[in-house]
């Protein structure tokens, strides 16, 4: 077991660390956690795999919690006063993304927000945040709470996510229905005998579900699932350059408290009633940079020749000015090839833009471009 | 019998007349992982021992390759640009990083043979 280095505290396991090291997964501290970077298979073929087939991934070191309150309208009003997406006008069994905020438009944590279907889930809301910012998330939504509305903390399920163009046909032998879904849509089901949450969503940009499981069950449906002739286990290695190819942020990379959600251009989950009415942290610059647009934005950058250039490395302009940073970098194994996100100076932004990375002190030509570098592949 | 020596940065050096070929070790690209990008040195650039020349970078990561002798570069392996998996594949064969020719061959002295070296990786 590792330890934190400077406290000594052991990582956190999940349910199914066990399966892992019997699958001889290679495995590293993440978040407090000992999590599967890697399996036998290795980061190239688990990504690649993943979008041909199917990949399984514990993400059970995420932070699910429920909202409770006693009707849709008051619980939704509860969590709107902290992020600025549409949370009175999900129906039942909708799942929407979005970004707790701090007061001053800063992202605290992006997260999604599922209305579970059904009457009786009404005044329910689930929420799935990042495992890193999990407690201090619990306790600012617990602090902000009204009266009336309560946050339960879930530590009785475990979540694990299959993704790849073969997850609906695999799920949908223990599943039946779950080729019915569309993208960012929920509903409770049956598998193997036992009671789970299903949605169609995930963090690969390809189509698939992220299932939450009881604990005590979570490890057969691992086996189920994984015994499937379609899927492999796939380790956070993996799942880093599948979200980066899909061009989805990385929180603490990516996004964070110095950076808003129009600088992320995370616009598209703010929905227009929440851009009229306000009522969410930063609502002032929100409305601000969305009418006049950030000084800053996050854009795809596609080096020229072979080398990763990595988080952290300076952007320079065509003429050697520094004009940003790159946040998330790396090889992309479906590009084939280096891709990379970071935040440029906005007069920089354009598709197309020549620019300069400094990677080990050398200038290397590359491209703004767009993003996602693989389509996304969602079933709408 | 060519010499063989192993740093403590997993770099393994062969030694034939005054040229070292480099690379690194089984060990080290096990560790690794998948590797996608290779960087040798340029051939006429001259190295201290325990300067970083080379560069190998994994999907997630990017390592530096120390040189564990100085001298001068001779020769460097450009098939791995291409083909940089060949790491993976033969690390202490045919993806071998670069050559140098030594300036200070007693440098040898201070590196491991393949018993320390192994012991090394077993006990740290």
């Amino acid at each position: 077991m590792s330890a934190d280095p400077t406290t000594g505290t052991p990582n956190r396991r999940t349910f199914l660390y066990d399966e892992h090291v019997a699958s001889g997964a290679k495995v590293v501290p993440f978040a407090g956690y000992d999590m599967p970077v890697q399996y036998p298979l290795g980061v190239l073929k688990e990504h690649l795999w993943t979008r041909e087939k199917a990949g399984l991934f514990d993400v059970s070191h995420m932070g699910l919690c429920w909202l409770h309150g006693p009707d849709h309208e008051t619980t939704a009003r509860a969590l709107e006063a902290l992020l600025p997406a549409d949370i009175l006008n999900l129906k039942p069994g909708q799942q929407r993304y979005s970004q707790l905020l701090a007061d001053d438009g800063g992202i605290l944590d992006d997260l999604m927000v599922t209305r579970p279907a059904g009457a009786e889930g009404d005044g329910t809301l689930m929420l799935v945040v990042n495992a890193g910012c999990k407690d201090e998330d619990y306790r600012h939504i617990a602090a902000k709470l009204p009266a009336g509305v309560r946050l339960e903390i879930d530590h009785e399920r475990s979540l694990i996510a299959l993704q790849g163009p073969k997850a609906v046909g695999a799920l949908r032998g223990f599943i039946p229905g779950v080729e019915q879904m569309t993208f960012m849509s929920g509903r409770t089901a049956t598998l193997d005998g036992h009671r789970v949450h299903v949605t169609r969503s995930g963090y690969t940009g390809e189509d698939g579900y992220e299932i939450a499981v009881l604990n005590d069950h979570v490890a057969s449906a691992w086996k189920l699932l994984t015994a499937h002739s379609d899927v492999e286990p796939i380790g956070l290695g993996a799942r880093d350059s599948l979200r980066l190819e899909a061009g989805l942020c990385l929180y603490g990379h990516d996004i964070d408290t110095s950076t808003s959600p129009i600088e992320a251009r995370l616009q598209w989950s703010i929905q227009q009633r929440r851009r009229t009415e306000g009522g969410f942290p930063g609502a002032s610059r929100i409305t601000a940079e969305l009418a006049n647009g950030p000084s800053r934005r996050r854009v795809g950058i596609k080096p020229s020749g072979r080398a990763p250039a990595r988080e952290g490395t300076e952007i320079r302009d065509a003429n050697g000015k520094p004009i940003g940073t790159i946040t998330s970098g790396g090889f992309g194994p479906s590009v084939n090839g280096p891709v990379a996100m970071g935040y440029v100076e906005s007069d920089h932004a354009a598709l197309g833009t020549p620019i300069q990375l400094v990677v080990r002190g050398k200038p290397m030509p590359a491209t703004i471009v767009n993003l996602p570098f693989t389509p996304h592949r969602y079933v709408r | 019998m060519a010499i063989e020596k192993y740093s403590k940065e997993h770099e393994w050096v062969r030694v034939d007349g005054d040229v070292a070929t480099i690379g690194i070790t089984v060990h080290a690209q096990e560790q690794l992982g998948d590797l996608v990008f290779v960087e040798v040195p340029e051939v006429g650039r001259k190295v201290a021992a325990e300067e970083a020349c080379a560069v190998v970078e994994s999907v997630k990561a990017a390592s530096d390759v120390y040189a564990p002798v100085s001298g001068e570069v001779v020769e460097a392996n450009d098939a791995l640009g291409t083909n940089p998996g060949l790491v993976n594949e033969d690390a202490e064969g045919k993806a071998w990083l670069f050559k140098i020719r030594l300036s200070k061959p007693a440098e040898l002295d201070a590196l491991m043979d393949r018993a320390a070296y192994d012991d090394f990786v077993a006990n740290g």
